[in-house]
């Protein structure tokens, strides 16, 4: 039985050929079932078809009528091992944009379930989870933040520990001050207020905060432990004598503005910690290094995984072969009882349970070995090797 | 043959300091830790069984008893990775006052002792177990200060040390004094009852002691936060190291 992938990922295809092949969850069900035992996995960074089939001409035509253009120069073909790696590599985010990312492993799932796949893509798929999985928890790959809005969160909680209950203020509109308020409130902060020159309330109804004015930014210093500034205001907006000057929790500030928003005399401040968009940017370029240390050892796990695969599917090769020599030898038993006459109920059972305790015993070293050979390659020789010696195709 | 129980508890808080300083093999830093404590305990059960009184009655058997209840102490957060630095100071001085407690002959066993009188024994071990709580306390407002530099320095790889939280250590640090100031008090009014008892004179362990005490309680009462918290623990501690080190020769 074959494994086969073709696909094209963000490695060989622009985004604009990658929209072209996407296709919705449905549709990549769809596709799975009419190119028979497939899964599809269709995300922002790549279209792939597995396959336990012949059909990869099929699937190439495919991926084509998607991109409405042909696709040899771009579109990978991987088989066996090969495609298994790539997808243990997938779902352990290493072939991912930023590594280790958290997404593309429910993706996988996602693409799993909704195929319902034969047992060589179940088991490869079942095996992918696992690789996702335990990468994620044996290395630190995910753990650190890869951009300035999940930087600064990670941040806040270096300093607060858990967010549940933290109020945040929000300074200004701008789309990275949006999307680190978003990423505070999923890890359990509450955006308390916005503050914008005009009062304008999108932004506050999202995060059901109240809408406030600049100037009344100080008033609001003393309720809220995160202050996020992304205005487009010409200088600072919050300044060190907005502070309330005997505040007993810390203060934590992210300033994503250019020009800055938050005066950096509040850095002096005891119980004050103030990060602009460079010191979050150094922040992910550090993690990033990080997270392709931990990549390395990742790329380990996917190994010693590669290598269980292989095995598994090598043995493949000889398992049709040992079901024969033990379906012959339980014939040739059940023929030898049968002429077997005048036995008591409790004679034949102990002569049944000795002969099968023989042949269970003298096909235990064939079968081992056979598995042996098949994973040291020349299993498919062996297998003929007892096909032939004990007749096991002559019927 | 008792002694010999010295030996597997230093092996297990070496490897322990050794370990915790890389993340990579924090994990057997814990395992040493569990491993050091549990041949201590056979140690002092060992001793205790040997020794006609309270066997940690010297100056060097105090230490012994000090460095398993600091060791004790530390365990309750010892088993997180989070706290590997925490791990970082704290096994390091275990294995220099548990290495001058065997030097001082206080890992014997079958020793003769002096303590027999029930008031000094809950004395000294009520007023060890306090002070290895504020010995931990003292680690952990370190470890606050530390991390509080490194945040107000924006140090870019202050994600990849994964430190536990600042808001984290400060409760901490309070809880550890909240559960070792009543046992300094306990420590101090059992001293106190001996002395009325038996009479004798107020020395300068014992005033530093006292001092100790009002600034932990000060401590506790005020509550201060952040780097003003820290800086108080860290005071405290040097009374501490003051009475345990120190005067120690004029109250023993």
């Amino acid at each position: 039985m074959r494994l086969s992938l073709v696909g094209l990922s963000h490695r060989v295809a622009p985004v604009e050929l990658r929209e072209r092949v996407s296709v919705p969850p449905a549709r990549a069900a769809e596709l799975a079932r009419e190119l028979g035992d497939a899964v599809c996995l269709s995300t922002c960074y790549r279209t792939e078809l597995y396959l336990a089939n012949e059909e990869v001409d099929r699937a190439v035509s495919t991926l084509e009528e998607l991109a409405r253009e042909p696709l040899s120069s771009v579109v990978y073909r991987l088989h066996d091992e090969a495609a298994a790696v790539h997808l243990f590599r997938v779902a352990a985010g290493l072939d991912s944009l930023v590594p280790g990312e958290g997404e593309i492993l429910g993706q996988v799932r996602a693409a799993y379930d909704a195929a319902h796949p034969g047992p060589l893509l179940d088991r490869v798929f079942r095996q992918a989870l696992q690789i996702g999985k335990r990468v994620r928890t044996e290395t630190p790959i995910a753990e650190s933040p890869a951009s300035v809005p999940a930087a600064a969160a990670a941040l806040a909680q270096q300093v607060f520990g858990d967010l549940r209950g933290r109020r945040v203020l929000l300074v200004g509109a701008g789309r990275m001050g949006e999307a680190a308020a978003a990423n505070l409130s999923t890890r359990g902060a509450t955006i308390a207020y916005v503050a914008n020159r005009s009062g304008a309330t999108r932004l506050a109804d999202r995060f059901g905060a109240t809408s406030i004015r600049l100037d009344a930014i100080a008033g609001a210093l003393g309720d809220v432990d995160v202050v996020l500034a992304s205005t487009s205001a010409p200088g600072a907006v919050v300044h060190a004598s907005d502070v309330p000057a005997h505040h007993r929790k810390p203060l934590f500030f992210v300033d994503i503005a250019v020009p800055r928003d938050v005066e950096p005399a509040v850095q002096e401040l005891d119980g004050c910690y103030l990060y602009d968009v460079d010191d979050l940017e150094a922040v992910v370029a550090q993690t990033m290094s990080g997270r392709r240390e931990a990549a390395a050892r990742a790329e380990e796990l996917v190994a010693e995984e590669a290598e269980r695969f292989r095995e598994w599917h090598a043995s493949l090769d000889v398992v049709p072969a040992i079901a024969s020599l033990r379906a012959r030898a339980e014939e040739i038993r059940s023929a030898e009882l049968a002429k077997l006459a005048g036995l008591t109920d409790r004679e034949r059972r102990t002569v049944e349970s000795v002969t099968a305790q023989v042949v269970n015993k003298l096909l235990h070293l064939p079968t081992v070995r056979m598995k042996e050979a098949a994973a040291a390659t020349d299993g498919a020789a062996y297998a003929d090797v007892v096909r032939h010696l004990f007749g096991l195709d002559e019927d | 043959m008792v002694e010999a129980l010295f030996w597997p508890a230093l092996l297990g808080y070496g490897e322990a300091a050794l370990a915790y300083s890389s993340p990579r093999f924090a994990w057997l830093g814990t395992w040493g830790v569990r491993i050091g404590w549990l041949a201590q305990t056979a140690l002092l059960a060992a001793q205790a069984a040997h020794s006609d009184g309270f066997p940690w009655g010297t100056f060097a058997g105090s230490l012994n008893l000090f460095v398993w209840l600091v060791v004790g102490t530390y365990l309750i957060w010892g088993c997180r990775p989070r706290y590997r630095l925490l791990g970082l100071s704290v096994m390091p001085l275990a294995v220099l006052l548990f290495v001058v407690a065997r030097v001082g002959g206080g890992t014997r066993a079958g020793e003769r002792s002096h303590y027999g009188n029930l008031f000094l024994v809950l004395h000294v071990g009520f007023v060890l177990a306090a002070f290895a709580g504020f010995t931990l306390a003292a680690a952990l407002a370190g470890l606050y200060l530390w991390e509080d530099r490194r945040l107000k320095r924006r140090a870019a790889d202050i994600l990849a040390l994964r430190l536990p939280s600042l808001v984290t250590l400060e409760r901490l640090t309070l809880r550890t004094v909240a559960v070792a100031l009543p046992l300094l008090t306990l420590g101090l009014a059992a001293g106190f009852v001996r002395l009325a008892q038996r009479g004798g004179g107020f020395d300068a362990l014992m005033a530093i002691t006292v001092v100790t005490w009002l600034v932990y309680g000060g401590f506790l009462a005020v509550r201060p936060t952040g780097r003003r918290g820290a800086h108080v623990a860290l005071l405290g501690f040097a009374l501490v190291i003051l009475v345990r080190v120190a005067l120690a020769g004029s109250h023993f």
